[in-house]
C-alpha cells in the first residue's frame, strides 16, 4: 500500500509521540514485519474489500473493526527496555493497564515463568496459579484461574485470565475443603466428564493450598 | 323546533370539526393517513369513528377516551425510558470494563475481516427485546452484508448465520431461513457472564465446521451513537497454515509442554468467548440506549398529541356550549316576539 522504507525513521518518532489514538492514521507497517502490518486506530482493510463492500452495499458505511478502537502498540526497540509494560485483564475490569513493571512472574503450565524486559516473544498458556508482579520492592499477587499470556518483542505483555483474586480473599477452611470434596469426586466419577470436572478442581484447589501455603 | 333549529347549529359544528376532513376525504383514501396538521388525521381517527352528523357530545366522547388512551402511553412510555435508563447504568459499567479483554488477542493475531475463506460463520447478536429503536435493523443489515461479500468470490463459499436474540432471528428468518445454523435466545434473563458466553461459544465450535467466524454487534459509544461493528475470528487451522493471514505468529515460542495445535486451539477458542463476551455487553448496552431514546421521542410525541386533542377537545366542548346558548336564546326571543 505505502512505500514502507521512507516512513521507518518516521514512524518511530511518531509512534514514541503518540499513545493516544492516531487520529492521521495510514497504514504505516513497522519496517520488523514485512508480512501483515497490525495497524490500529484505523481499519486493516485492503482496497479490494473496500471495492467489494462498495459493490455489495454501496449506501451503508463500511462497519467498524475492532482494530479501530485500539491504541497503537509501540514499536520493538532498537534496544531492551529497562522495564517490562505490563496489560492484565480480566473480564470484570482492566486489572493493570500498561503499567511499568520490573518483572512478572505467570503459572504457565510447565512451570513459574518469569518474564523480564527483553524476553523472547512467547504464547504461554496459563494454569491455576499464583501471579505475581514485581516493581521494585513492592510485589503484587493473585491467584489465576487460567488464561493467557502473550510476550511480545516490543517488552509488552499481556495476560489475560479469567478470574484473578488477590490472596487474601481466601478462606483456608474452604480451600480445604475443596480438595478433599473434589477428591472424593474424582473416585466416585461415573464417566469421563465428570472424572475431568473433578480433576479441574482437584488442580485448582490443590494450587491454591500450595499458594496459601497451608496444608 | 329543538331540531329544527339544531340542524343549521350541528352543520356549522360539523364544519367546524370535519370541514377539512372532508376535502381531504374526498380527495382520496391516503387522506386518513396522510401528513399535515389536519385534526381527522393527526389524531387517526377515520371516518367511521367520527361522529355522524348531528351528534354533539359524541364526539366529545370519542377524543375524551383517545386522550385517556394517549395519557396512558405517555405514563408507561416514560416509565420505560426510566428502566432502560438504571438498566444502562449499569451495564455499561460492565461493558466498558470488558473492552481490555479482546484487545491482547487483536494485538498477537491482527485484524483481517477481509480474508477469504470457504466456510464462514456470522454470528448476529441482537436484543431479544423490541422497542429499541434501529440497532436491530443495522446488525442485520450488515449481517447480509458480509454474506453476500462472501458470495462474490464464488457460488461454492459455505456461510452460516448463528443469531443470537429474537429480533435478529425474526428478521433473518424471512429470507434467509435455511442458511441460520444455529440459535441462542434469552440470554438476557439472568446477567451476561463470563460462563454463559464460553459456553455459547462451546456450542457453536462443536457443532459448526468454520475456517472464520466474524460476528457483527453495535458498539455503544454514547447513548445515542451506536457503530456496527464486525470482528473477526479465525480457526485454528488458519492460524497455523496461513502465515500471510496472521502475520508473524512464527516469531513467538509456545511456552509448555502442548504442541503447537494444542495451544493455537485453545487460543482461538478463547478469543471466541472473550470477544463473543465483550460483543454481548456492548450490544445490551446499546439496547439499553436505544430504547432511551425511542421511549423518550414516543413520549414527547405522545405529550405532543395529547396538547392537541386537549386544544381540539375543549373547542368543540366550547362550540356546542355555544350553540346550546344561541338555541336558548333564539327560543326566548321567539317567544317574546
Amino acid at each position: 500500500m505505502l512505500s514502507r522504507q521512507g516512513v521507518r525513521s518516521g514512524l518511530r518518532a511518531w509512534c514514541a509521540a503518540a499513545t493516544a489514538r492516531p487520529l492521521l492514521a495510514r497504514g504505516f507497517a513497522d519496517a520488523a514485519s514485512e508480512k501483515k502490518a497490525k495497524v490500529f486506530g484505523e481499519a486493516q482493510v485492503t482496497d479490494k474489500f473496500k471495492e467489494d463492500w462498495k459493490k455489495i452495499a454501496p449506501n451503508f458505511d463500511m462497519p467498524k473493526f475492532p482494530s479501530n478502537f485500539m491504541e497503537a502498540r509501540p514499536p520493538v526497540p532498537p534496544t531492551i527496555p529497562a522495564k517490562l509494560t505490563v496489560n492484565f485483564v480480566l473480564p470484570s475490569q482492566y486489572e493493570l493497564q500498561a503499567k511499568q513493571v520490573d518483572y512478572v512472574i505467570v503459572p504457565a503450565t510447565s512451570g513459574q515463568m518469569g518474564v523480564l524486559p527483553g524476553h523472547v516473544p512467547t504464547i504461554a498458556e496459563l494454569k491455576p496459579g499464583i501471579l505475581s508482579v514485581h516493581d521494585g520492592t513492592e510485589v503484587k499477587q493473585y491467584f489465576v484461574s487460567s488464561g493467557f499470556a502473550f510476550v511480545h518483542a516490543n517488552s509488552v505483555t499481556d495476560i489475560v485470565a479469567i478470574e484473578a483474586v488477590p490472596l487474601d480473599r481466601f478462606d483456608p477452611d474452604e480451600v480445604r475443603k475443596g480438595v478433599q470434596e473434589y477428591n472424593q469426586k474424582m473416585n466416585s466419577a461415573k464417566d469421563d466428564l465428570e472424572k475431568a470436572e473433578a480433576q479441574i478442581g482437584v488442580q485448582v484447589h490443590s494450587a491454591l493450598q500450595t499458594a496459601l501455603g497451608i496444608s | 323546533m329543538a331540531s329544527g333549529s339544531a340542524r343549521p347549529g350541528s352543520m356549522r359544528l360539523a364544519k367546524l370539526l370535519y370541514g377539512n376532513v372532508n376535502s381531504y376525504l374526498s380527495s382520496g383514501a391516503a387522506g386518513i393517513n396522510g401528513g399535515g396538521a389536519v385534526w381527522g388525521s393527526t389524531t387517526g381517527l377515520s371516518s367511521a369513528e367520527l361522529a355522524p352528523f348531528g351528534a354533539r357530545s359524541a364526539s366529545g366522547q370519542i377524543v375524551r377516551n383517545r386522550m385517556k388512551s394517549v395519557k396512558s402511553i405517555q405514563k408507561i412510555t416514560k416509565a420505560m425510558k426510566m428502566v432502560a435508563a438504571s438498566k444502562l447504568r449499569n451495564i455499561q459499567v460492565k461493558a466498558e470494563n470488558s473492552r481490555g479483554l479482546w484487545q491482547p488477542f487483536t494485538a498477537l493475531l491482527g485484524d483481517a475481516p477481509a480474508t477469504k475463506v470457504d466456510k464462514k460463520l456470522i454470528v448476529t447478536i441482537s436484543s431479544d427485546k423490541g422497542l429499541c429503536g434501529g440497532i436491530n435493523s443495522s446488525v442485520v443489515k450488515y449481517s447480509r452484508a458480509l454474506f453476500r461479500l462472501n458470495g462474490l468470490d464464488g457460488p461454492d463459499k459455505d456461510v452460516k448465520y448463528v443469531i443470537v436474540g429474537e429480533k435478529g432471528k425474526a428478521q433473518l428468518q424471512r429470507d434467509s431461513k435455511k442458511l441460520i445454523g444455529m440459535y441462542f435466545g434469552e440470554t438476557q434473563k439472568s446477567s451476561i457472564c463470563f460462563t454463559q458466553c464460553s459456553m455459547m461459544a462451546d456450542e457453536i465450535i462443536k457443532s459448526n465446521e468454520y475456517d472464520a467466524i466474524q460476528m457483527v454487534y453495535n458498539k455503544f459509544n454514547s447513548v445515542v451513537s451506536f457503530q456496527p461493528t464486525v470482528a473477526t475470528m479465525l480457526s485454528p487451522q488458519l492460524l497455523l497454515g496461513d502465515q500471510e493471514v496472521t502475520g508473524d505468529l512464527d516469531a513467538y515460542e509456545i511456552e509448555g509442554s502442548d504442541t503447537k495445535e494444542e495451544v493455537l486451539q485453545n487460543l482461538s477458542e478463547f478469543q471466541f468467548a472473550c470477544t463473543m463476551y465483550n460483543a454481548m455487553l456492548e450490544n445490551a448496552t446499546s439496547e439499553m440506549g436505544a430504547r432511551m431514546s425511542a421511549m423518550e421521542n414516543s413520549t414527547r410525541n405522545a405529550s405532543d398529541m395529547l396538547d392537541r386533542l386537549t386544544l381540539t377537545y375543549n373547542r368543540s366542548r366550547q362550540a356546542s356550549i355555544t350553540t346550546e346558548l344561541i338555541e336558548i336564546i333564539s327560543g326566548a326571543a321567539a317567544l317574546e316576539g
